[in-house]
């Protein structure tokens, strides 16, 4: 698109955006070429600094915090599909006694910093949601307990702010059919709503997903033993912040471009298919309603 | 109950310090992501690769990643700033992806023509982004924008584990003085939060109704 922002260069402009490329290039090597002396300087590219992540055991160390990561997203996602499946038929229902709660619920946890909630979770309820976390063996089950239902309570808001928006971006015409040939509202939703819906949703889930991994680092602040926190471990123990730090980014930056690349991929072929689909960044949008989805444009 | 009015004092300076860091790193995000969507629609390769490397790294590094690597990363580099500088340029250097990509796909939505009576008048390509489809641009996507400032501003609660105090932190500090009281202390806090979220989503929308690009 950003083709149309510009003509088709001639002679000259080509001259001028290859002149630009240069310049551009040169800033932008620049800048890198600065940041990698500014480390280098002091030490960071020593053979030393590195050395540690060679070793076997700190591999392995750093594997085993991966796995604790990974756990608690999974455990946090599963949890947040069953809290938006609830609370988005809640906010679906007829009934303004169920209608009413779900809507404040829904939007008193998006509106609510993570964190706070966690923290809140953290001091109030470690013993009780312990079990939680025994239940996955992690070493500070409390930790893992605040976090993942922390987690679960923010994320599962949102899902179910998408799954509204995805049963909304059903055509109307379906439902209508449902109701004229004698089917009962549930009925509809089950037979006719939902299994549209959830191809339209996926790539929205899926983002979702990024923003949970994303998340879990907050189990730093608590002490779960995530990635970030046990990265800390090994950077108190050689002292080598800086690069742990972009170990551990590069881990996640992979995990979360596969992940969003399969939203994205995923989103393109249901558009192509079903000829609408939610688009992937949709969760990123918090305080106020899911847009509705716009039909293909092709 | 009378924990709250006792400490509304540190409360409101937790929450004042919250809008302080929110706001200028709003600012800065806004900034640097509008020179980022610059960069990712202009006709220079170099530059439009660099722009969409930032976006992707950033946007998949959690951001409590970037508070540590800004805490204690940077002292270890001689480039040492107070926690909340350092806190400003973590929130502000992470939201300015979203930012990007908002302000980008807004650009995408500005119709052909603008941008082909630009250049027929004969306008650069700087000239046609800055007068033209920027502020078209910018107008389109208040309601995206709004939401990362309130993300953003939900997101500076990750600053008090790193030294700033800001609500989130008063509320860590009075929760474990008073056990008793931490059902009143999160209900307190949250409101607080819960009121300037919806003040940001209500001054988006009034900026929406008067800015509004009717087509």
């Amino acid at each position: 698109m950003s083709a149309v922002l510009y003509d088709a260069p001639g002679p000259r402009t080509r001259r001028r955006v290859l002149v630009g490329t240069i310049v551009g290039g040169i800033v932008v090597v620049g800048i890198a070429v600065v940041a990698i002396l500014r480390l280098a300087n002091q030490g960071v590219f020593a053979s030393k600094q590195w050395e540690p992540f060679t070793d076997p055991g700190v591999q392995r160390f750093l594997v085993r915090a991966l796995w604790s990561t990974v756990k608690a997203a999974l455990v946090a996602i599963a949890l947040a599909l069953v809290f938006g499946i609830v609370f988005a038929a809640g906010r679906l229902s007829d009934r303004a006694w169920l209608r009413v709660p779900a809507v404040v619920v829904i939007e008193f946890f998006r509106a609510v910093p993570l964190l706070l909630l966690i923290l809140f979770l953290f001091l109030g309820f470690g013993d009780q949601l312990s079990p939680l976390g025994q239940a996955v063996g992690s070493q500070v089950p409390n930790a893992f307990g605040a976090l993942v239902v922390g987690l679960m309570l923010y994320n599962g808001a949102v899902l179910a702010e998408t799954f509204r928006a995805g049963i909304a971006a059903v055509p109307r015409g379906q439902s209508e059919a449902a109701y004229s040939i004698g089917l009962r509202k549930s009925q509809v939703m089950r037979m006719i709503q939902i299994p549209q819906a959830v191809r339209i949703m996926l790539p929205a889930i899926i983002s979702q997903c990024v923003v949970a991994l994303k998340d879990t680092a907050l189990g730093f602040v608590i002490g779960y033993e995530e990635l970030l926190r046990q990265g800390k471990i090994i950077y108190n123990t050689f002292g080598n912040i800086v690069p742990t730090a972009l170990v551990i980014a590069a881990i996640y930056i992979l995990i979360n471009l596969a992940l969003s690349s399969f939203a994205t991929w995923l989103e393109r072929r249901t558009r192509r298919r079903v000829g609408r689909a939610l688009p992937p960044d949709v969760g990123v949008e918090i305080g106020r309603p899911v847009p509705a989805v716009a039909p293909a444009s092709v | 109950m009378q924990v709250l009015l006792d400490n509304l004092p540190a409360l409101l300076r937790g929450f004042r310090e919250t809008l302080y860091l929110s706001a200028i790193s709003a600012v800065f995000a806004l900034v640097l992501g509008t020179l980022l969507a610059a960069m990712r629609v202009s006709p220079i390769p170099t530059l439009r690769a660099a722009g969409a490397a930032y976006v992707n790294i950033v946007r998949n590094t959690p951001l409590t990643l970037i508070f540590v690597f800004m805490l204690f990363g940077l002292p270890r580099l001689d480039l040492g700033v107070p926690p909340f500088q350092a806190a400003v340029l973590a929130l502000g250097l992470y939201t300015a992806a979203f930012v990007c990509e908002a302000v980008r796909s807004g650009v995408n939505a500005v119709p052909v023509g603008q941008a082909e009576a630009s250049r027929a008048i004969g306008l650069t390509f700087g000239n046609t982004l800055r007068l033209v489809i920027l502020p078209q641009a910018i107008r389109s996507v208040l309601p995206p924008l709004g939401s990362i400032f309130i993300a953003l501003t939900k997101n500076s609660a990750i600053a008090e584990f790193f030294g700033v105090s800001e609500a989130t932190k008063v509320f860590d500090d009075l929760s474990r003085d008073n056990p008793d009281a931490l059902y009143a202390l999160f209900i307190g806090v949250a409101v607080g939060y819960v009121i300037l979220t919806l003040s940001i989503a209500g001054a988006f929308r009034w900026l929406e109704a008067r800015l509004v690009v009717l087509r």
